[in-house]
């Protein structure tokens, strides 16, 4: 409502410009003929008096905004490496508002300055080279110095991830995501195989290879708190964009080109909630990628937990080759008996099933506890 | 005085008038035209009902933005299937109303539209041509225009919608049909018109060069070129080198679309198919597309830069700061502009070592951008600005130039843009500097040259209330779209539910301002249709240098024909920005006046010119030559 008010406002404004001008240009009507030879009308010296007015009405309503809309911000990064880009946007915020400041008000200023006067005469003043000097070699101090820092960090962002790093892929698709994890034993990530894809095994899991065995997936995301984790992202169909805005990691899925992102979340869901005051407050992964019809839906929970809690969800999850056994018959004859102890250990905790499938959804972090 | 020698000048030259007139026909002379003049009208009307075309579609989305809840119904007789059936906008054609009004707008408006009419009206008349290298090809130019916008709107009109994957159509999302319906016909009549869009471009281009290198008038060197003219002469370089390599990015997003080849697909697995598709990559398709796609953002914003040049020096009365800066920051940015592609492609996956290139290069822009800003504000200091309409829109380019373009210091550094690429920070980003800053550009050329196109002059009044409500209007839209963009709201989205923290129930006020601002701005543009238009029949008279400009197009008679100088073509003697010359007893010299009638105001270097005006009147017959084949 307030910012219906501060529109209004500025169309009355221009409204009230808009017949004072037209006034001032009918009551100089009369003596313009006289002036044939400079084209100025009588509302040149109101154009000069608007934008000083522009200037000083635009600077509160600018800073004014800014403070009103503040609180809708995101709040402060919850991983590392946010903190870090936080500030440094924050700092060349800093720099680019007085930048914005300091030039328009000179623009204006001089505008309404150095407005039309009769014999008046401009200065003939074609060039300064100290000036210009000045004005190339400060700016590209500035930007060194940005540049430098920036490229510090970029570096330090996209850098190797750290050999411990939790690998947890991401498989976007039209429109949602699938998640898989290294499973509790082996902690690696099979490989998967797009033309392996069916209507159960939907991220296509290649079983050939031994480290799928263990791999399980879940439809939501459950990353450890304090610990480097590493995304591993793809896409199935068309591009997508991997954004966790509260943790500042966004990274492409592309197609046939497997891409990566590491970070570590240094806020649970739990310390989220308390920070903002709000008990069922959750992380999400958005698309950030045009993807079709679905886009701005495609999103799942995440969860920051915790590293014990999260321990404790791994250990809750069933392997996929546990939950859908049929899919021993694509190991290959030398492995079945290591991929079989995935079948024989859940076999007996067959009335369980419904339990541990259960356990996914409602597992939240604070389920938990 | 002066000029009053210069009308002499001009009325002793009629006798030599030695130009047959036969009369056209009214298809020759209006429709199929070869003259500069005719070809560049026709870009500006085409361009302003494209640019109401392009805005209308925003506003359709800006609806659903600003009030998401609000019943569309009564669009129904408008968008028939496109409202779904419970009021609500399609959530494909949502996505179709975005990539519209992004292609529309950057390609036939501020491409076509403005580079187009101003190329082609100011580089015969301000290098003193009779007309372009090749009229013909001119021509050519513009109906192979014309033929990309009849075949572009149509696709509006067509059952499964319009192309829907964003302007920049990047694959797979727009070489499967089955990924989203706006990637089967919508998107083949997209790629067919831009094909022809872009042969438009080439042709336009390869006549603006022919014209600016070999058809300037004796004694017009480059060093006396009006920045108007350096700037289009940019643009068309940048516009030759870059457009071939969106065509062939088209191209081969064609052959994927419908010949089976894999230069952009691979391992896709949709709508319960593998396709058999291998060894593609649809980053090979962004980089060939952004290298176009940056340098169009330069040939949009460029020829504005160089009008408001023209227009800046003219109404304060003083001559450019920094002439020779200015034509070396516009030659940095040109060169600049080819290498900076992949600051678009942060998050793409790209080798981050690239990232780290492409912000180096891409943050020496600013260096250039930041002394092309200071040279303006310094052309205002100390001047006599008079506030015509064209110069008041100057200005505001200025304005925005500046704040759009300093947020691209904060999107160029790869490390922020993790945060804030395709986010409303983006979109609030690229509005404010290239968008509404061209738009600006264009704006500021229509008032200033129309009376000579028209030869009338459109409402002054008038004039500065499109100014008022349009700059405001922009500033209200863009400028707090910034912060839904540090808010993380992602762009392209039809709704913000699936956000985290019930982030769709803030900013619902800010976004409903940002619509009704949206709208306001667009209507106060029919004020300039309106003065446009009803100028152009029945306007005032024009004079025949209304601005007191200096450039050679207002030595030209107010009816222009074809040929436009009746007589000799004026031969050029000084720099076009002698305004406010110590010792002249007139506020501006023109560019025809040599410098040994003005002893009273040569500075001691140019008395030294002096000796060359015969050297210059010698190379009458060669220059007549030329156009006697």
């Amino acid at each position: 409502m307030t910012y219906l008010i501060g529109l209004l406002s500025v169309v009355f404004l221009v409204l009230a410009i808009m017949i004072v001008n037209k006034s001032m240009a009918l009551s100089k009507g009369i003596q313009k003929d006289s002036e044939s030879e400079v084209p100025v009308d009588g509302a040149n010296n109101l154009n000069a008096v608007g934008m000083v007015l522009f200037l000083v009405l635009g600077s509160i309503g600018a800073a004014w905004s800014f403070l009103h809309s503040q609180p809708d911000f995101l709040p402060v990064a919850a991983s590392e490496h946010g903190l870090i880009t936080d500030r440094m946007f924050w700092i060349s915020m800093g720099i680019i508002t007085f930048a914005f400041f300091v030039t328009n008000a000179l623009l204006f200023i001089f505008a309404f300055r150095y407005r039309w006067k009769k014999n008046n005469v401009a200065v003939f003043y074609p060039v300064n080279h100290k000036l210009e000097l000045i004005w190339t070699v400060i700016p590209a101090i500035v930007m060194a110095v940005l540049v430098f820092t920036g490229w510090r960090t970029w570096r330090d962002i996209t850098s190797k991830a750290p050999e411990n790093a939790v690998v947890i892929e991401v498989t976007g698709h039209q429109f949602g995501w699938y998640v898989r994890y290294s499973g509790n034993d082996d902690s690696k990530l099979g490989n998967y195989n797009y033309k392996l894809i069916d209507d159960t095994n939907n991220i296509g899991i290649d079983y050939t290879d031994q480290n799928s065995f263990d791999d399980f997936t879940a439809n939501e995301m459950h990353i450890p708190k304090g610990v480097p984790v590493l995304l591993k992202i793809h896409a199935q169909d068309v591009l997508h964009s991997v954004y966790l805005p509260y943790q500042r990691v966004k990274m492409d899925a592309v197609p046939g080109m497997p891409t990566k992102f590491w970070f570590v979340a240094n806020k649970s869901t739990e310390e989220m909630r308390y920070e903002l005051g709000k008990a069922d407050f959750n992380y999400k992964l958005n698309c950030t990628e045009i993807c079709g019809r679905g886009h701005f839906g495609m999103a799942i929970t995440v969860f920051v937990d915790e590293p014990e809690d999260y321990a404790a969800w791994c250990k809750q999850q069933k392997p996929f080759l546990t939950q859908n056994p049929t899919y021993l018959a694509k190991v290959p004859e030398n492995l079945k008996a290591k991929a079989g102890k995935y079948i024989e250990a859940a076999a007996p905790a067959d009335s369980s099933t419904a339990e541990t499938e259960a356990a996914p959804v409602a597992g939240t972090s604070s389920a938990l506890r | 005085m002066a000029t009053a020698e210069l009308h002499a000048h001009d009325a002793h030259a009629h006798a030599h008038d030695e130009h047959e007139h036969h009369e056209l026909g009214f298809i020759q002379k209006y429709v199929f035209s070869e003259d500069h003049k005719t070809i560049a009208k026709q870009y500006l009307i085409t361009g302003i009902i494209w640019a109401f075309f392009g805005g209308g579609l925003s506003i359709l989305f800006r609806l659903q933005l600003g009030f998401p809840d609000m019943n569309l119904e009564w669009l129904r007789p408008l968008l028939g299937g496109w409202i779904d059936e419970s009021g609500k906008l399609d959530k494909e054609f949502y996505l179709a109303l975005v990539t519209m009004h992004g292609t529309i707008m950057v390609f036939f408006v501020l491409t076509a539209g403005l580079s187009g009419t101003f190329s082609n009206y100011l580089i015969p008349l301000q290098i003193g041509a009779r007309d372009m290298a090749s009229g013909f090809i001119n021509m050519l130019s513009f109906w192979f225009f014309a033929l990309a916008s009849v075949i572009m709107f149509s696709s509006l009109f067509i059952e499964t919608g319009p192309a829907s994957g964003g302007w920049v159509i990047y694959p797979p999302l727009s070489a499967l049909p089955q990924a989203m319906p706006g990637s089967g016909l919508g998107m083949t009549l997209w790629l067919t018109s831009m094909a022809f869009f872009i042969v438009s471009q080439l042709m336009g281009g390869i006549n603006y060069i022919c014209t600016i290198i070999n058809l300037r008038t004796r004694g017009m060197s480059f060093t006396k070129l009006p920045l108007t003219i350096w700037s289009f002469f940019f643009t068309a370089i940048l516009g030759l080198l870059s457009f071939p390599v969106l065509l062939s990015a088209a191209l081969l997003l064609i052959f994927d679309r419908s010949f089976g080849t894999s230069f952009y697909l691979s391992e896709i697995y949709i709508q319960g198919e593998a396709l058999p598709n291998m060894g593609g990559s649809p980053i090979l398709y962004q980089h060939l597309f952004w290298f176009l796609g940056h340098p169009e953002v330069y040939i949009v914003l460029l020829p504005a830069l160089g009008i408001t040049s023209e227009i800046i020096a003219t109404n304060a009365r003083k001559p450019i700061f920094g002439y020779r800066a200015m034509i070396g920051s516009m030659m940095g940015i040109t060169l600049l502009a080819f290498i900076v592609w992949a600051h678009h492609m942060f998050i793409t996956g790209m080798n981050p070592f690239l990232g780290s290139v492409f912000m180096f290069l891409t943050l020496i822009i600013a260096v250039p951008s930041a002394v092309k800003a200071f040279n303006y504000i310094t052309t205002l200091w100390k001047g006599n600005i008079i506030f015509t309409p064209a110069m008041l829109f100057s200005i505001g380019l200025v304005s925005l130039f500046i704040s759009g373009g300093l947020t691209g210091i904060i999107l160029g550094n790869s490390a922020l843009d993790i945060n804030l690429h395709d986010t409303y920070f983006v979109v609030a980003h690229f509005h404010l500097v290239m968008g509404a800053a061209s738009f600006f550009g264009l704006m500021a050329g229509v008032y200033h040259w129309f009376p000579k196109m028209f030869g009338k002059t459109m409402n002054r009044t008038m004039g500065y209330i499109h100014f008022w409500c349009t700059f405001v209007g922009v500033y209200c839209v863009f400028f707090p779209m910034h912060y839904i963009g540090i808010a993380g709201f992602p762009r392209r989205y039809y709704s913000f539910t699936a956000l985290a923290n019930d982030a769709q129930n803030s900013f619902t006020d800010l976004n409903m301002f940002i619509s009704i601002a949206a709208i306001l701005t667009f209507s106060s543009q029919l004020l300039f249709a309106l003065n446009f238009f009803y100028s152009i029949f029945k306007g005032k008279r024009a004079t025949q240098n209304p601005w007191n400009s200096n450039t050679l197009e207002w030595t030209a008679p107010i009816e222009l024909g074809h040929g436009n100088w009746e007589g000799e073509i004026p031969a050029v003697y000084r720099w076009p920005y002698d305004y406010s010359k110590p010792g002249s007893a007139s506020d501006f010299i023109p560019q025809n006046v040599p410098f040994s009638a003005t002893p009273e105001s040569n500075l001691p270097e140019e008395n030294e010119e002096i000796a060359k005006e015969k050297e210059i009147e010698g190379l009458l017959e060669t220059q007549n030559g030329v156009y006697n084949h």
